[in-house]
């Protein structure tokens, strides 16, 4: 179908490859974002808990007769509960003293402090997360200020992240097979005008030249309306040829005929035997270039309409007769009987010029190649194929190479004084070819050739 | 001569603090060539079976069974976590904390549900009750208190009888007694009316369960609370003259743990001592070797009135809290 086209690339392939290629990028970076934001997420979880265990502790902070007392509850650290089972530490600190927990946390000295500070720091080689928040006790004549600092390792909160991964993964996988899909439909939608195009014109008959009328998308409209123009083109140099073949054949056989009518008129005037022996050289030669002429023309219009064949019905019984009628002149010269044997017609469809060149051509041989008085015989049978055979008493071809004979300008070699071009069986075997039928040659046994012609 | 008493007497205070154990016994494994230090507030009469076991199915290990107190563990460990390969204790709270400090090494060998486990370093192998004891024949014909505010009733209705015979733990030397304490503070008010019931009839105070026992059996004491019901029903076996009571209102279970020293030298046999006693205490056919009552297993959750291994069990332990916490108790005990 593509043969002889020279192919880069695919555009199916171009438009699938750019789909898939944008949801994979898309896909990563849903999957970067919707992590970062979810570790964000769990990251405030952790520090709002984190930040009510001390406010809880630094709730219970009070002054008792000058002493700092911290009876904090045990929910302080019962919240810091975790799947993982994170580990927990804690500093509370009087004005920079550390008054109870652990030493070396990331403990944030007194300054003004609106609301809870967090950190992320490392401790006893771990990584932890840390609250802090600062609260002043005021007594009878002293002020003094309180530092909590909670901190808990991030094993729970790494699950999680590793969790919230693998189902973002997950998803994401999933849509970036949807997309996938999605992209391969789209790809075949986007595709499809091109390939109800391609099917239309490879559809079309033969001598189908009109526009495409169908509707096409509009990225389309330009190419389509090219090959309108292309194929209006092609449409009118194809009438021209054939007009210039019809005008051609005429323009050269009319004036052959002519001069063959002068030379014949001036034939029986000449009395000189020498004279005589010219103008008969003359006129068969003006008989030959009309016969190669007409060949020529028959096989260029054979050639021609081969490809593309106007097949109508026609009644080969019918288009031969005519075909006698024409002949029977040329018959009625040699004193050749020409006999028609048919029962019923024979419809076939066809194209009928070409079948009546053909089978002009197969005749024209039998009458050239028969001796005078004697007898032609065209049987015209319907079954099993549609067949014409052709019987003349004439020399039959040469036993050897008689396959041979059908190839362009290729002649027997027993009929040497005998006008011919070797085109007239080439002619009737192209014709044949063309409807899907074939041409025999053999020898009857009684002498004379026998030529079928069958469809 | 002189000179060798001098020397004598030289060395007893550092011979006497290497000596400070409860109890220390060494036992060997049939090809032992290698040692494990088992450092444990459990008596060993109790837990010979799960080292015995361990040996019978280890014979090329010995193991080195230290006693002593709860509190007195968490000290020496955190002084000298190299010493010791395994750490045994029925204060969980202590033994939470050291865990959490980073003491204990990750045993990711070992399979145990999430409620008797905390970080995959630190497993509960049993689940004890606090008990009251009482003296039998002193309740005669009295009906016995079911619950801490009978107890209560029952005190105040004869305050002449209890007077001086009453044992409890002292929660400032016990590590397990500030455990149980603490929890029954946390979980009603009654505790404290029980206690200052208590500290106004001079009771007395205890380091350990044993001694408490001893003392009900024998009629020194008529009533102790808060007695480790495991040791209790053991003795129970063979001396019927006291009564174990599990409080009806809330009852407190404590599970016993065991951990193995981030420092250790030997981890693959201890994370298998580990195991073995875990297999010991939650199979049902090898819990009738054990003389510790097993890991109380129900469903997927521990019992509601276990103490739950989790963070909060470092609440008392802070400075200012056991402050706060034993200042209170000794008002109200040592009045």
């Amino acid at each position: 179908m593509a043969e002889g086209v020279n192919v880069t690339g695919s555009l199916r392939n171009r438009l699938a490859v750019s789909l898939i290629g944008g949801a994979a990028v898309l896909t990563i970076l849903l999957f970067i974002v919707v992590r970062a934001y979810a570790a964000q997420i769990a990251q405030q979880g952790q520090d709002s808990i984190l930040a009510a265990s001390v406010s809880s502790i630094l709730d219970a902070a009070i002054l008792r007769e000058g002493t700092v007392e911290v009876d904090f509850p045990y929910a302080s650290f019962s919240m810091l509960s975790t799947d993982a089972d994170d580990r927990v530490f804690y500093a509370i600190y009087q004005d920079d003293k550390l008054l109870s927990g652990y030493e070396g946390l990331p403990h944030t000295p007194e300054g003004a402090m609106a609301r809870t500070v967090h950190q992320t720091a490392s401790y006893d080689g771990v990584a932890i997360r840390s609250a802090t928040d600062v609260r002043t006790l005021v007594g009878a004549d002293t002020r003094t200020i309180i530092s909590v600092t909670v901190a808990q390792t991030q094993d729970a909160l790494q699950v999680t992240l590793a969790d919230i991964s693998r189902n973002v993964a997950l998803y994401g996988t999933g849509f970036f097979l949807l997309s996938v899909l999605l992209s391969f439909w789209a790809t075949a939608t986007t595709i499809n005008p091109l390939k109800r195009l391609t099917s239309s014109v490879t559809k079309r008959g033969p001598k189908d030249l009109s526009p495409v009328a169908s509707p096409v998308p509009v990225e389309m409209a330009s190419l389509v309306a090219s090959l309108n123009r292309l194929m209006g083109r092609l449409d009118t140099s194809l009438h021209q040829s054939e007009d210039f073949i019809a005008e051609a054949a005429h323009r050269v056989r009319t004036p052959l005929a002519t001069v063959r009518s002068h030379a014949e008129a001036t034939l029986q005037r000449v009395d000189r035997d020498e004279n005589r022996q010219a103008m008969r050289a003359m006129i068969r030669a003006i008989d030959e270039s009309s016969r190669a002429a007409g060949q020529l023309l028959d096989h260029a219009m054979t050639t021609f309409r081969a490809d593309h064949l106007e097949r109508t019905s026609i009644d080969l019984v019918e288009l031969l007769n005519e075909l006698v009628l024409r002949l029977s002149p040329v018959a009625e010269m040699k004193d050749i009987n020409l006999t028609i044997i048919a029962d019923e017609p024979v419809i076939v469809e066809g194209d009928s010029i070409l079948l009546q060149n053909g089978i002009r051509n197969l005749i024209d041989n039998a009458l050239k190649y028969s001796p005078a008085e004697s007898d032609i015989t065209i049987r015209v049978a319907a079954s099993p194929r549609p067949s014409i055979q052709i019987r003349d008493q004439g020399p039959g071809f040469p036993s050897e190479g008689i396959e041979d004979l059908l190839t362009r300008f290729s002649r027997g070699d027993n009929v040497k004084g005998i006008i011919g071009s070797g085109l007239g069986l080439t002619i009737a075997q192209d014709v044949a070819i063309a409807h899907g039928g074939e041409i025999s040659l053999e020898n009857q046994p009684g002498g004379g050739a026998c030529v079928t012609f069958s469809l | 001569m002189r000179y060798i008493l001098a020397l004598i007497l030289c060395f007893l205070p550092s011979f006497s603090i290497a000596q400070e154990w409860e109890d220390k016994q060494l036992f060997q494994g049939e090809n032992a060539r290698k040692t494990l230090r088992v450092l444990s507030s459990t008596d060993t009469a109790f837990f010979a079976p799960i080292v015995e076991q361990f040996l019978a199915r280890n014979p090329d290990w010995s193991i080195e069974y230290l006693v002593t107190s709860t509190a007195q563990i968490d000290q020496l460990l955190r002084e000298d976590p190299d010493r010791f390969d395994i750490v045994i204790s029925s204060a969980m709270d202590l033994q939470l904390k050291l865990v959490n400090d980073g003491f204990a090494r990750a045993l990711p060998g070992i399979a145990h549900p999430s409620w008797a486990q905390w970080r995959g370093r630190l497993f509960a192998f049993t689940t004890e009750p606090a008990t009251i004891v009482i003296n039998k024949a002193a309740f005669n014909g009295k009906p016995i208190p079911q619950t801490r505010q009978e107890l209560i009733l029952a005190l105040r209705q004869e305050p002449d009888l209890f007077r001086g015979r009453i044992g409890t733990y002292d929660v400032r030397q016990s590590g397990l007694g500030y455990l149980f304490a603490t929890q029954d503070a946390r979980a009603s008010e009654t505790f404290w009316r029980l206690t200052e019931i208590m500290g106004s009839l001079d009771a007395r105070l205890y380091c350990c369960s044993g001694e408490m026992i001893d003392d009900v059996a024998s009629g020194k004491l008529l009533v102790a609370y808060n007695v480790l019901g495991s040791y209790a029903a053991t003795r129970q076996l063979n001396d019927d003259r006291f009564e174990i009571i599990l409080p009806s209102d809330f009852p407190t279970m404590m599970m016993r743990t065991g951990f193995v020293s981030k420092h250790t030298q030997h981890p693959d046999a201890a994370e298998a001592f580990i195991q073995n006693m875990i297999d010991i205490q939650t199979s049902g056919a090898g819990a009738g070797s054990s003389r510790l009552p097993p890991l109380y297993q129900t469903s997927e959750t521990a019992s509601p009135s276990v103490i739950v291994l989790e963070p909060a069990l470092m609440t008392y332990l802070d400075k200012l809290k056991r402050r706060t916490f034993v200042k209170e108790w000794m008002n109200a005990v040592i009045q």
